[in-house]
């Protein structure tokens, strides 16, 4: 089902012509409210004038992740705090999370996006929806939470984690619809065979699966193991939060809601634009959006455009399933991670050599990350108890600053390689390529 | 009085250990007691021997990380009872032991032991007529 049949059909032209007007008026609202976006519009000495369509994107200036957190965490919302009804924040070292605000109507796009997404997936008022994403600061809950809401169907809003009663609630209320992380409904299945049961004893049919990236055969397995057509949604808080993109169940790649969300693929490396379609890096310039308004925003993604009408009828460009990123952020159990923040933290513990090996493994489905640092004479007592006091202290500091679970292991001094380049510190177990 | 202990950090894998016995065999250092303490990960091999500041620089230079620590070591009458009056002499004076390793052949036993106030605990033991061992007594071997 098609929720939006006219912003979701529209001809080129007409989609041409409503970008442009969108762009320019959201280029106007960033200048004139955006001080940190004037002042690079200015230095590259362009105007809102000078914008008459969305050809003229090029001519805007890119905004990046290190621009949200040179702002933090307001500087670059684009209205006075009494309009902004909501905040989501992304992890980080504290004081370095990325802060995203949202107006009553970005609420309200937020909410007519991800109804899309999910009618796009067959899902209707008949349909209970687990939502299984972790509910809060980040993204994910609350997003899935509103469109399933707005769309009209039933929302069981579990949040992640408590696999048992998952199950349980699954059967009782007998959910038709999943929402969560690919690696949790992977765990999911598992807990499902142990309890000595079966896709028969559930009544699931589809999965909208993303925050993370994931693999053709995980999709393969998921389906299999819980009977259902498992699809994968995009988004990232700093545009929306997940709603970005979704696919349809033709599953020909993701639908991106570019009515609100104008894409682009860039080079990486030289900033240029692709060919209109192509492979790059996914940038996105927001178009409706009223609280934060962001221009031209690199999320590091690699992917491929496609313009071509998709055979469910939508005229919306389609992207391809991410799996690749231009940065070295991780993304795991669904929260972002740099390897720098681990850095920062290592730093602030006395004694501690600045060598370190982080390693990315999935063990029954779910990531697991597990640090070794090396145990030079500094660190190493005779007392045992000492050893694993302080492998403690790291992993509180750790678990803290990065809002993951990890493992901290002592190693024997030396043992981690040394490079004169680029230090291979992330081994990432997981194959997701 | 106080015998120089050798601490060694080990990662839990095979093999490891046999580095630390060949590095001192070819150094011609005698390995007296050893006992190594587990922990999930790692261990701490701790052993006397004939020469540990040698040892010490041979195992650094084999990029083992290594401390020396002080400790104590007792030799008792190999009967029974003979442990039970040292340790209590020790509990009596409110000391306490971290930890422990021992063995006994013929008519002695060898005690290594760790106590939380080594200069206290070696006052008591000589007041009480235990007997502890010189560096020399394991240095000469």
């Amino acid at each position: 089902m098609i929720w939006n049949e006219h912003q979701e059909r529209m001809s080129a032209d007409e989609r041409h012509q409503l970008q442009s007007d969108r762009l320019r008026a959201q280029v106007k609202h960033v200048y004139d409210h955006v001080l940190p976006y004037r002042a690079k519009m200015n230095a590259l000495g362009v105007e809102p004038g000078d914008i008459r369509n969305i050809d003229d994107l090029p001519c805007l200036p890119f905004t990046t992740k290190d621009d949200l957190r040179d702002n933090y965490p307001f500087g670059l919302f684009a209205v006075p705090q009494s309009e902004i009804v909501r905040v989501h924040a992304s992890s980080g070292t504290t004081g370095r999370a990325t802060v995203v605000g949202y107006t009553r109507a970005d609420i309200e796009l937020w909410s007519e996006v991800m109804a899309r997404c999910l009618a796009g997936a067959g899902v209707s008022t008949a349909d209970t929806v687990q939502v299984a994403y972790g509910y809060g600061l980040f993204t994910g809950g609350l997003g899935l939470h509103y469109g399933a809401e707005h769309l009209g169907a039933t929302v069981v809003p579990i949040s992640g984690g408590n696999t048992r009663r998952q199950i349980q609630l699954m059967r009782d209320f007998e959910t038709t619809v999943l929402a969560c992380t690919p690696s949790y409904a992977l765990h999911l299945a598992d807990a499902l065979r142990e309890a000595g049961l079966s896709k028969d004893d559930i009544k699931l049919r589809v999965g909208i699966f993303g925050a993370e990236p994931w693999t053709e055969g995980m999709r393969q397995k998921i389906e299999s193991e819980l009977g259902i057509m498992a699809l994968d949604i995009y988004g990232l808080s700093e545009i929306v939060g997940p709603g970005v993109a979704c696919e349809c169940t033709e599953r020909k790649g993701l639908h991106v809601h570019d009515d609100h969300f104008y894409p682009e693929v860039i080079d990486p490396q030289t900033g240029s634009s692709v060919q209109s379609v192509g492979r790059g890096e996914l940038v996105f310039t927001t178009l409706t959006k009223v609280g934060l308004p962001l221009l031209r925003y690199r999320t590091r993604d690699l992917t491929e455009l496609d313009a071509t009408p998709c055979a469910c009828g939508r005229t919306t460009m389609r992207m391809r399933k991410c799996l690749a990123r231009s940065d070295d952020m991780l993304i795991i159990r669904g929260v972002n991670l740099f390897p720098s923040q681990i850095e920062a933290v290592m730093l602030e513990i006395p004694g501690l050599a600045p060598h370190y090996r982080l390693i990315i493994d999935r063990v029954s489905n779910l990531d697991r990350l597990t640090l070794e640092v090396e145990a030079d004479e500094q660190v190493f007592s005779d007392s045992i108890g000492q050893l694993e006091s302080f492998t403690v202290r790291i992993r509180r500091a750790l678990e803290s600053a990065i809002g993951l679970g990890i493992e901290v292991k002592l190693v024997e001094p030396r043992s981690i390689e040394r490079s004169e380049g680029k230090a291979k510190r992330v081994i990432d177990k997981r194959h997701l390529q | 009085m106080i015998i120089k202990q050798l601490s060694v950090f080990l990662e839990n894998r095979s093999g490891r250990l046999t580095e630390v016995t060949g590095a001192l065999a070819e150094s011609q250092i005698n390995i007296a007691a050893q006992c190594v303490a587990e922990a999930s990960d790692f261990g701490i091999l701790r052993m006397i021997v004939s020469d540990p500041t040698l040892a010490r620089s041979v195992l650094r230079d084999k990029g083992f990380a290594v401390h020396l620590t002080d400790v104590l070591c007792l030799t008792t009458p190999n009967v029974p009872g003979a442990l039970h009056n040292a340790l209590h002499v020790l509990s009596k004076a409110g000391l306490s032991i971290d930890y422990m390793y021992a063995f006994a052949i013929q008519d002695h036993a060898f005690v290594a032991l760790r106590p939380n106030d080594l200069e206290k605990s070696i006052q008591v033991l000589l007041a009480h007529d235990q007997t502890l061992l010189q560096a020399a007594d394991i240095g000469s071997g």
